[in-house]
């Protein structure tokens, strides 16, 4: 019983959404990027905060 | 293509089973259950000592125990186990074989090398710099050696998650998309390629310079890199518990997410944003601009505390769901009462959501806002908030799912049932006390890391209210209690693996790990024809009065203090 | 269930939940508005942490404490003697971090605003005004310049905050806000 459910549930993964030749639109397809995904998820925190950060720190002046 | 020979089919789920992957989840797991025992012991000692009638041990032990602590629980626990969920979700659960298991084994071994070449220059007692180790205060090389070591370890094994993850799309093993959990290792796996990084930038230099080869780190450019690290980690956490919620709320009840699409959304936000709240620690520092300190502390415009917010919604939601297709429709919480209190993977997993929810995340956010963050820079605040959600969330929530890997990777049943289902709850509370009591000690003011709040032999005199001598001896006491969950975790989930009875393929039906699913129903999710979730409603009803009353209370504390600009 | 690909080869497109829709406007407000906040306050809000900062060579740093030190001091205190300085109110007040004390002890008027100058001349420090409750972080080399007005007259104490080896907590400094 258990066991049936669970493949039942796995095994309709190609199954009813859509049809087989609707495009996937592309929000689905940047959530299957994992590559991007990687990409992005360390670009924007270098920039953001890392260098940001580091030319805060630089830019401090001497004082007077 | 994968060899059929090193597969099992799990007799629990159908799932077939690489076995190279299942040896390197049990290698990672026990590893980083080790750390636990370790880091959780000494932490109860750093939790009596603060206790000031106890104040256990001498204040040079003191600070090397708590730098033991901060490191075993906050880095080495978490990494250890949070490589075998990468493993586990990646291998098992895209039936996929594993990458390069020989590679993996070589970051275990740097991993385990690492985190014993740190523990023994924090014993050795000349490193006792803290888990931050901010500079100029200086270790012996060995103690960031041994943090690198660990980190290039840790680094491997998520090139090893994502390069799995290429072999499984690659060999066909899924269709469509990667389930929603393995997206959540993945936004963990994403965060901490971040987290190692960063930490070999800026812990490169400071070992050369311990080693007198650099002259000088500047301490505000250490910091600034340093937390990249040092809070990325915790977001790793956040984002692998998150995932396990959902794993959880699926074996056992068969729940599904609301909807793939929101959840999945969610889990963007912390890839894009959720590092960035590093800003946190520096929010009191000199120079650094309040516009960096604003856009960064906020996670750019609070984008992935909306992402927790909504996790907050879906997973309760996808419980209530599951409950309600199984029957439990009567009022707006038979689900909730009726739901399997019992199994302690469930009853983990339901508390740590709240605990972490309640406690972590709305105290984060508040001490997270620039100005708020004044009230409560480096009190025992800072520490309380980040129990609430390392420990009572992230660690209960390992805790929990370990009692569904100890059946299902180790084929063991439980040992000490009754006990397991006592154990969540006995630590679950600690944790919330450790974290509510600091939590009130640092709003009156108590400094974090601090030996003697009674300030004996110093040069002056100064006394903080008595409520705080109160709030550090009951902090004492949920240690304690904590500990005692600890232990009882530590013995229930050793002894089950050792002496546990061999968990026979009929054991699917007798004594299920899997939760029977609520039918077919539960199948046909999200949309229109999903059930109203009343319960779930009145829940984060709560939570928000309860985030938005605070948060305006903090404010006020604030308005209250010396004027400053 | 969570643990398998979704069912649907494209989930994009399901509709979502009506509440979870209301859930996610609600967050995207209170977001709004917890950012707004931290503007906002920098507007009308009294408490907000100075930008000013300078690099400073610590020992420029304490030449310039010990010169206030010097001109100031009323009175000694403490077991180790401390000077207690009062400056003019709306003058430039130095505050040294050191291992493991806070120099010198400060003596200043109420409802007078001060240029507090903080930084170390050794390793990092915290700086926590008990019982009002102010906590800043104090590098070696940065001096952060804080424009400070004592809105209750007292003792208070400088706890500091920030671990800075075996001597840490007995680390503790003094102000008197005087009417």
């Amino acid at each position: 019983m258990r066991e049936r459910n669970i493949r039942s549930s796995a095994e309709t993964g190609s199954g009813s959404g859509g049809t087989g030749d609707e495009p996937v639109p592309f929000m689905q397809r940047l959530l299957d990027n994992h590559w991007l995904l990687l990409l992005l998820g360390v670009a924007i925190p270098a920039v953001l905060y890392v260098i940001w950060g580091v030319m805060e720190v630089a830019q401090i002046p001497l004082a007077q | 293509m994968a060899d059929a020979t090193l597969f099992r089919t799990c007799p629990d789920t159908g799932l077939p089973v690489h076995l190279p992957a299942q040896r390197l989840i049990k290698a990672n797991a026990v590893a980083g259950v080790l750390a636990l025992a370790l880091g959780g012991l000494q932490g109860l000692m750093v939790a009596l000592t603060r206790w000031p009638d106890l104040q256990l041990l001498p204040a040079e032990a003191f600070y090397t125990m708590l730098t033991g602590h901060g490191l075993n629980v906050l880095l080495f626990w978490i990494i250890f186990f949070e490589v075998a969920i990468l493993y586990f979700a990646s291998a098992i659960l895209l039936k996929s074989r594993l990458a390069a298991p020989n590679l993996a084994w070589v970051g275990f071994v740097l991993m385990a090398v690492g985190a014993l070449t740190t523990n023994y220059a924090v014993f050795q007692g000349d490193s006792s710099v803290m888990f931050t180790s901010y500079v100029p205060m200086r270790a012996s090389p060995l103690f960031y050696l041994g943090i690198i070591l660990f980190a290039v370890g840790a680094l491997i094994g998520c090139f090893i998650f994502f390069a799995t993850l290429v072999i499984a799309k690659d060999e066909k093993t899924y269709e469509g998309s990667i389930p929603l959990v393995t997206f959540g290792a993945l936004t963990a796996a994403i965060i901490a390629v971040f987290t190692i990084a960063s930490g070999a930038i800026i812990l490169i230099p400071t070992l050369l310079w311990s080693l007198d080869l650099i002259p000088e780190i500047d301490p505000l450019l250490y910091k600034v890199i340093w937390w990249a690290m040092g809070h990325s980690s915790q977001q790793i956490n956040v984002s692998a518990h998150v995932a396990v919620w959902y794993c959880i709320a699926a074996m056992v009840l068969g729940a599904k997410p609301l909807s793939e699409k929101v959840s999945r959304m969610a889990f963007l936000m912390y890839i894009l944003f959720l590092q960035i709240a590093s800003a946190h620690h520096l929010l009191v520092e000199p120079g650094i601009s309040s516009n960096w300190k604003i856009f960064n502390t906020s996670y750019a415009l609070y984008l992935a505390v909306v992402g927790s917010m909504i996790h907050g919604l879906s997973v309760p939601g996808a419980v209530e769901a599951a409950q309600r297709r199984r029957g439990f429709t009567r009022g707006a919480f038979e689900w909730l009462r009726k739901a399997p209190w019992g199994n302690p993977a469930f009853a983990g997993m339901f508390t740590s959501l709240v605990y972490f929810g309640f406690l972590g995340g709305i105290s984060g956010v508040v001490m997270g806002a620039e100005q708020l963050n004044l009230i409560m820079h480096n009190t025992l605040y800072v520490p309380g908030h980040f129990h609430a959600t390392v420990v009572a969330g992230t660690t209960l929530a390992f805790m929990a799912i370990t009692y569904l890997v100890v059946p299902l990777i180790w084929r063991r049943e439980i040992m000490f049932p009754t006990l397991a289902k006592w154990q969540p709850y006995i630590f679950g509370l600690g944790a919330a006390g450790i974290s509510l009591f600091m939590m009130g000690a640092g709003t009156l003011g108590v400094s974090r890391r601090h030996w003697d709040i009674n300030f004996t032999d110093a040069a002056l005199s100064f006394s903080y209210p008595d409520t705080a001598f109160l709030m550090m001896a009951l902090n004492g006491l949920s240690g304690l209690l904590a500990a005692i969950g600890g232990v009882m975790f530590v013995v229930i989930v050793v002894s089950s693996i050792l002496f546990g009875k061999k968990r026979g393929d009929d054991a699917a039906e007798t004594n299920p790990v899997i939760g029977v699913g609520g039918g077919q129903a539960v199948a046909s999710y999200g949309s229109e024809g999903t059930l109203k979730l009343p319960g779930t409603m009145i829940l984060v009803g709560v939570f928000f009065i309860a985030f938005f009353l605070y948060y305006w209370v903090n404010w006020k504390y604030l308005s209250e203090v010396w004027p400053l600009s | 269930m969570a643990i398998f690909p979704p069912e649907k080869r494209i989930w994009w497109k399901e509709p979502l939940h009506g509440f979870e829709l209301v859930w996610i406007g609600i967050c995207l407000v209170w977001a709004i508005v917890m950012f707004g906040t931290m503007i906002v306050w920098h507007v009308i809000g009294e408490q907000n942490l100075s930008n000013t900062a300078y690099r400073i060579d610590p020992d420029v740093f304490a030449a310039r404490t010990e010169a206030m030190v010097t001109q100031y001091t009323v009175r000694e205190e403490g077991d180790t003697g401390i000077p207690v300085v009062h400056p003019p109110a709306g003058s430039d007040v130095y505050l040294q971090a050191s291992l493991w004390q806070w120099y010198p002890i400060l003596e200043l008027e109420k409802d007078k605003e001060y240029r507090l100058h903080l930084s170390s001349i050794d390793w990092q420090h915290g700086f926590s005004l008990q019982p009002t409750n102010i906590n800043v972080q104090v590098h070696p080399g940065y001096e952060m310049v804080i424009t400070l007005k004592p809105n209750k007259a007292g003792e208070f104490g400088i706890v500091c905050n920030e671990f800075c080896g075996i001597g840490h907590h007995n680390m503790l400094g003094r102000i008197y806000v005087v009417e």
